[in-house]
């Protein structure tokens, strides 16, 4: 665990040995209940951990204690996600494990973190590789979990599934499977909620995937109320060009990074007309992707996924507006002629190498404020 | 926007670290905090100034908010630039001048927006702000202008000319003319020449600001003098000066004789403004698009291809709005400057009327943006929460989302927060804040701060919790904590039975202290009888009990006495035999005390009561 101090360094301040198996996976609880910590791992086990305020001596030196409140056993197989549930519904977590089945445990009593009772057991049939919580709380919507599988096995099933809480039948129970999702599925993401009537749902298999799941008219069917939705597929992206492993929503879901075995992060962000690009590409050390040199105040970090020379000389002749290439026949990439505003490339660089003059307020010279972000050509494998 | 990225640092596989990417640059924030900050003056007092105002006045306040807009362009520049000229670090150097020519676009894009949308100058005026503007953006003569003029002999100076030629192009007649003059006295032979044209340059048509002239009026005249000039070149006034003629053929806006001096212009703007000048001053908003077209091309002549500023100047000759903007996204690296723009086209009821549906979502858009951009720093955020209140679809939500996720460094920042919080009712984010407050107070045993976060939150559940670990510690420690905060609750004690217990509790002990016996036994009677206090805390006030009976002067009165010995049978009836086996002998020895103190009490009071007063 590492802590930032006050003047915005980061320390390390407790390293401890949590599973005996590789530790999977590891979440934060909501901040309301303290500092804790859940962790998952292939010891076919997940812990909750608690910090513990330890002794000034302790403080000090820069360290703190956690320690362990509660192990929940019931998987049979590697444990391998674990997330917390929304905080408007109190104190709970699910956990999935490679034999399919999904756990979702509450501790009635949020000051006692030892008491954990396992409220619900989800039988998927696929291996289960990640869970996510969908963070609304509006009253309009159910609990729901959606579930991502690896599993290999030979009939395509979809592997991505999405259980909705009931609340005559007071069980989870499933209300889609995204039968466009055959191969395996690694991390799985329900984007914040702005107080849309519909989800979106963010996918990592072997490409970056979003949905959007419109809620429809409850079915009044036998089990009562269960929701059927309408699902698009917004945006497909497969510029990592292998395996995208994680999935990560910014605070207000509305942009994504994603990260893959092509070594990357990459930023995606839907622009004003609601279509998504990629906005930022990222080395594994942190560095920006781009073409020519960084100069200037807007150093690093991330760089432009727009514009590049030769893309200016495509386009049609109302907007001047390009796609890295790549991204084009997919459905949340069209061009469109008016106002595809791409949030601007976040830093510039205005490269002012021929004026060396008047540092008098240089009147923008033509040279010299439009070095024309050439930062990125794309050139992902295309 | 913060990425935290995990990856392989340069030891290799088994080196792996973590990286933390920002998106922004501190340094860019840092420098740039005057202008987020005066900025959100000027847009908070636009979204509250008065739409009633029509016609006119309106139009003349956006224009003033406008310039006001500008000036702190202005001013932030200068700063800029002043930090270029004092630092001694190349490297920073670079950045703020950098910094400071991104700024100068930013004012002159905006500048143009302004006349052409927010004014939107008619034909005649339109010229002269044009103008304006040419003559405030081109300032790389400055340096040769000055050198001039500050010269011994102006007019021996070999740029004399180029000089002239500056004032010329820019249409500063005055300033020309007063340099001609010291070139006319300097060649008497060649008077006459320069009398031609200094009265030529003197009688000019310009358009009018004010009524004076209509346009048709102003075009008479002027193509009178226009006619005039041209017999004066064609009758070889000037042949003896190539420079004078030039000039001559500058102010019958000869489009080669203007392009040969494309040096001392710079730019296609600039070029096309004094083709404006000297071939259609009264030109109108509608037609500039076509002149700014073929002036960029003549200008940039196939040479270089337009750059990202001179797209965005000539989508706003074009009177493309929402082209600007875009453009202007794409190529400025934060969304301040179209956020801004953008909000004050909106204001100007520009977007709404464009044929686009989303004419005012675009506006919310942008400054939601630039809003959530404004909460990744942590004191800027603060002008943040104003932005999100002016988008009405999306700023609550957006807020809600951001203020949670503010780091509470400190009990200030965290007042703060939740200050803004309950302004807007945002009861959820209040509740949360102080409960996380609490929390983080209830783990480092800082009961006071703790109970105090609770009240706030009005959460009965926590503070009966911290009640209780309050008269714990007091069981255990027998003094209490926090005795300001219990002594002070007030009205909020209500807010749990544990919490007011634990004021009654207090304000018990209190009266003890101050002697006020009887006050404080009918307190703590109240205590017990109207079961505020639990009873697991009997005994404890039984104990507390005992002093008070065992007072001089009896202060129990016969009733009062009657219901502590109820109480306490209540107390030892309600034990199973298994805990009574369990007590141990100081328990045994505390109940046999108290019964034998009672009794004691009991046959006093009993004769107190029964004696007749006074006799």
């Amino acid at each position: 665990v590492w802590d930032k101090s006050e003047n915005g360094d980061w320390h390390c301040t407790a390293s401890w040995k949590t599973h005996s198996g590789s530790v999977w996976r590891v979440t934060w609880a909501h901040p309301e209940f303290g500092q804790v910590l859940a962790s998952c791992s292939f010891d076919r086990t997940a812990a909750v951990w608690e910090e513990i305020v330890g002794e000034s001596n302790d403080k000090l030196r820069g360290q703190s204690h956690w320690v362990k409140r509660t192990t929940l056993v019931d998987s049979r197989t590697s444990v391998t996600d674990v997330k917390f549930a929304p905080k408007h519904m109190g104190l709970m977590l699910a956990t999935c494990s490679a034999d399919g089945v999904v756990r979702i445990y509450e501790a009635p009593d949020v000051m006692n973190l030892s008491q954990w009772s396992l409220q619900h057991e989800i039988s998927c049939k696929l291996s289960c590789s990640c869970i996510s919580w969908n963070p609304s709380s509006s009253r309009a919507h159910s609990p729901m979990i959606a579930v991502g599988s690896d599993d290999n096995s030979p009939n395509i099933l979809a592997k991505v599934q999405i259980y909705e809480y009931n609340e005559n039948t007071r069980k989870y129970a499933k209300a889609e499977a995204l039968m466009t999702v055959t191969d395996a599925v690694h991390d799985i993401a329900f984007a914040p909620n702005l107080g849309r009537s519909f989800h979106i749902l963010a996918v990592a298999t072997k490409d970056v995937r979003i949905f959007t799941l419109k809620p429809l008219r409850k079915e009044l069917t036998s089990s009562g109320g269960l929701t059927k939705f309408e699902i698009h597929i917004v945006a497909q992206f497969d510029n990592h060009n292998s395996q995208v492993w994680r999935v990560s929503w910014n605070i207000t879901g509305t942009v994504l990074a994603s990260s893959g075995d092509d070594g990357c992060v990459r930023l995606w962000k839907a622009n004003y007309m609601d279509n998504w690009k990629c906005t930022g590409i990222l080395k594994g050390n942190g560095s920006p992707v781009n073409g020519s040199s960084q100069q200037g105040i807007f150093n690093a970090s991330l760089g432009s996924a727009n514009t590049s020379l030769q893309n200016s000389l495509n386009g049609s002749s109302a907007s001047r507006y390009f796609f890295p290439p790549l991204d084009s026949p997919r459905a949340g990439s069209r061009w469109s002629s008016h106002a595809q505003l791409l949030p601007p490339p976040p830093l510039i660089e205005h490269s002012c190498d021929a004026d060396t003059a008047n540092i008098q307020y240089p009147h923008p010279r033509r040279r010299c404020v439009s070095r024309p972000l050439n930062l990125l050509p794309e050139n992902e494998g295309v | 926007l913060t990425a935290y990225v995990a990856g392989t640092g340069e030891g290799g596989p088994s080196s792996s670290r973590l990286f933390v990417v920002r998106k922004d640059q501190d340094i860019y924030i840092q420098t740039l905090r005057k202008l987020f900050n005066e900025s959100h003056g000027i847009f908070i007092g636009l979204q509250r100034s008065e739409e009633e105002l029509a016609g006119k006045s309106r139009k003349a306040q956006l224009v003033q908010v406008s310039k006001n807009y500008r000036s702190v362009i202005r001013a932030c520049m200068e700063d800029m630039h002043q930090a270029a000229i004092l630092t001694r670090d190349p490297a920073l150097h670079s950045q703020y001048s950098t910094q400071v020519s991104i700024l100068s676009a930013m004012e002159l894009i905006w500048n143009l927006c302004e006349i052409l949308f927010v004014e939107a100058a008619a034909a005649g005026p339109l010229l002269l702000r044009l103008l304006d503007w040419v003559r405030l953006h081109v300032c790389d003569v400055d340096n040769m202008v000055h050198e001039v003029l500050s010269s011994e002999n102006p007019s021996k100076h070999e740029l004399f000319w180029n000089v002239v030629d500056v004032f010329v192009l820019q249409g500063r007649m005055d300033e020309a003319r007063h340099l001609l003059s010291k070139e006319a006295s300097a060649n008497p032979t060649s008077v006459n020449m320069y009398k031609t044209l200094d009265d030529l340059m003197k009688k000019m048509p310009v358009p009018s600001l004010g009524n004076t002239q209509t346009l048709t009026e102003m075009e008479l005249k002027w193509q009178h003098w226009h006619e005039e000039c041209q017999r004066y070149l064609q009758d070889g006034t000037f042949a003896s000066s190539s420079h004078m003629e030039s000039i001559c053929k500058i102010l019958l806006g000869d489009e080669d004789a203007i392009l040969e001096k494309k040096d001392l212009m710079t730019t296609w703007y600039h070029f096309l403004v004094t083709r404006l000048l000297y071939s259609h001053p009264t030109v109108k908003p509608m037609e500039l698009r076509f002149y700014a077209q073929a002036c960029m091309d003549l200008f940039l002549g196939g040479e270089s291809s337009p750059e990202p500023l001179d797209t965005i100047l000539m989508a706003a000759f074009e009177f493309e709005m929402h082209q600007v903007i875009k453009e202007c996204s794409i190529a400025l690296s934060n969304w301040w400057f179209v956020a801004h723009l953008t909000d004050l086209l909106d204001h100007c009821k520009l977007l709404q009327s464009h044929n686009l549906y989303f004419g005012s979502n675009m506006r919310e858009f942008l400054l939601l943006e630039y809003a959530s951009g404004l909460f990744s720093h942590h004191s800027l955020w603060q002008l943040g929460v104003d932005y999100f209140d002016h988008c009405p679809e999306y700023g609550r939500v957006y807020l809600e989302l951001h203020i949670e996720r503010i780091p509470l460094n400190t009990e200030q920042k965290a007042l703060k927060v939740l200050r803004i919080c309950e302004q807007r009712q945002m009861h959820e984010q209040v509740r949360s804040i102080c409960k996380i407050m609490a929390m983080k107070a209830l783990r480092n045993n800082r009961l006071g701060s703790a109970l105090s976060w609770s009240i706030r939150a009005k959460d009965a559940a926590f503070a009966t919790l911290i009640s209780d670990r309050f008269l714990k510690d007091y069981c255990e420690s027998g003094c209490f904590s926090d005795l300001d905060l219990i002594d002070n609750l007030g009205p909020s004690m209500l807010l749990s039975d544990r919490l007011t217990f634990l004021g009654k509790y207090r304000e018990f002990h209190r009266l003890y202290g101050e002697k006020r016996f009887s006050e404080a036994a009918k307190l703590l009677l109240m205590l017990m009888t109207a079961h505020i206090a639990p009873c697991s805390f009997w005994m404890t006030l039984l104990t507390d009990a005992l002093p008070l009976l065992e007072q001089k002067e009896v202060i129990f009165s016969a009733e009062q006495t009657y219901e502590l010995m109820r109480c306490l049978e209540d107390l030892t009836a309600g034990k199973s035999d298994k805990q009574k086996f369990q007590d141990d002998d100081v328990e045994t020895m505390k109940v046999e005390m108290l019964r034998l103190a009672l009794a004691r009490n009991l046959a006093r009071v009993i004769v107190k009561e029964g004696t007749l007063e006074g006799s």
